[in-house]
């Protein structure tokens, strides 16, 4: 790890004009991506400033009216374990819960995967499938349009991801094929339906992130029903190879990681 | 150097460290708790995991400077008495390590499994939660066996 130096603060606000001050800063939450990251020397950020004694502030997790609002500090063992999500949003509870192990789960947040964007997370398949809005010290931005590219986002320098609201689908289940080592979606599949509109994201297999599978929308949108995917499937083109699956592979999951999916948001 | 303090198995500690040290170093090298392993330093293995706060964490990723104030629990801080706690005895009774390099983390994952999820664990359930720790030695069959008596001793 190459040196930084060290601060520690307490609120949001605090958080900000720090990182104003040093351009080259990194924000950390659990660490779980970003120690690592910094470790094998991929990341060398000046100066670190760390949000944890924030965690009072930063997380929790409230149901209001038709939304879940979840706190950027919220870890992913408090989101799995929550009865109000559970109760709301099913999906997103056993998402929180699939993600790496129970230590990493107990010390990751949902705000730092959010904000690292990894092509292989499960949480920015949740946001893009819920229609979930990204809220931040400076703006609201829907997750059309945070999730930019490979590990990048609408983020800019210094802004820092104060809460995820989650609008109530009326059915939604997530699937994925874990890669066997390292438990990140090799394809993970979010699908929600909220009144007529259907969502449908991917995670895992794109070469630029995470993305709606716009076919599998429109079919499920005529029916929300297993067999209006007869026929369907996904276009190998820009998608991830690698030695785990290739992008032909990838695209077949993406098939079956959906349909798996809809039959279990139909209870089935 | 940044200077961190916190209570470790019961006393409290503190010391004035480089801010890159990670909790595993904090305990190995500057307290000389050296029962915490490291086994691949990347997250995977689990042989560093420690209590902090009551809760099972991977020592080689966070910070110690994080940690300022924090309880923490490491393997020397089970035993009680000179006595094995009854997760470290169950281990013993069950040969359910061969090299022993894992070990630690084991027992720390397992007795954190209990306070999840109580004392009556299936085999199922037992494999599922292990899976942040990696054995190369045993097969895991006897860690199995070892968790689930170790959970019932637990309650007694």
């Amino acid at each position: 790890m190459y040196q930084f130096t060290y601060h520690r603060v307490d609120s949001a606000r605090k958080a900000a004009n720090l990182a104003e001050k040093n351009e080259d800063a990194k924000f950390l939450a659990g660490g779980m991506t970003l120690l690592p990251t910094m470790k094998q020397r991929l990341a060398s950020p000046s100066a670190l400033i760390d949000l944890n004694p924030a965690s009072e502030k930063l997380a929790g997790i409230e149901v209001k009216g038709r939304n879940v609002h979840i706190g950027a500090m919220t870890r992913h063992y408090d989101v799995a374990n929550s009865k109000d999500v559970q109760e709301a949003i099913p999906a997103l509870a056993e998402l929180a819960g699939m993600i790496g192990d129970p230590a990493v789960r107990h010390r990751g947040t949902i705000g730092g995967s959010v904000a690292n964007n990894d092509p292989a997370a499960d949480y920015p398949s949740a946001c893009l499938a819920l229609n979930a809005t990204i809220h931040t010290n400076k703006r609201k931005i829907s997750a059309d349009e945070f999730f930019t590219g490979l590990f990048e986002t609408a983020l800019e320098p210094g802004e820092l991801i104060t809460k995820i609201v989650f609008p109530v689908p009326s059915k939604a289940a997530y699937m994925k094929f874990p890669n066997p080592a390292s438990r990140y979606a090799m394809v993970g599949v979010f699908v929600a339906k909220k009144g007529k509109d259907v969502r449908v994201a991917v995670t895992g297999a794109g070469s630029s992130g995470v993305f709606r599978a716009g076919k599998f929308e429109a079919a499920l949108t005529a029916k929300f029903h297993v067999k209006a995917l007869e026929g369907v499937s996904a276009s190998a083109e820009g998608l991830n190879s690698d030695i785990h699956a290739d992008a032909a592979y990838r695209a077949h999951l993406i098939g079956v990681m959906a349909r798996r999916a809809v039959n279990k948001a139909n209870g089935k | 150097m940044p200077k961190v303090s916190m209570t470790v198995n019961g006393k409290e500690v503190s010391g004035n460290i480089d801010s890159r040290t990670l909790l595993v170093q904090f305990l190995r090298d500057t307290l000389r708790l050296t029962g915490t392993h490291v086994g691949c330093d990347t997250s995977q293995c689990g042989c560093c995991v420690v209590h902090v706060d009551g809760k099972a964490l991977k020592s080689c990723t966070v910070l110690a400077l994080t940690l300022e104030g924090a309880n923490v629990t490491t393997i020397e801080g089970l035993a009680t008495d000179g006595k094995l706690h009854p997760m470290q005895e169950a281990f013993r009774e069950n040969h359910a390590l061969q090299c022993g390099f894992c070990t630690p983390g084991m027992i720390m994952t397992s007795v954190d499994i209990v306070n999840r999820k109580g004392n009556k664990l299936d085999e199922q359930t037992i494999r599922h939660e292990l899976e942040g720790n990696l054995c190369r030695c045993t097969g895991y069959h006897n860690i199995v066996k070892a968790v689930a008596a170790g959970a019932e001793a637990m309650a007694k």
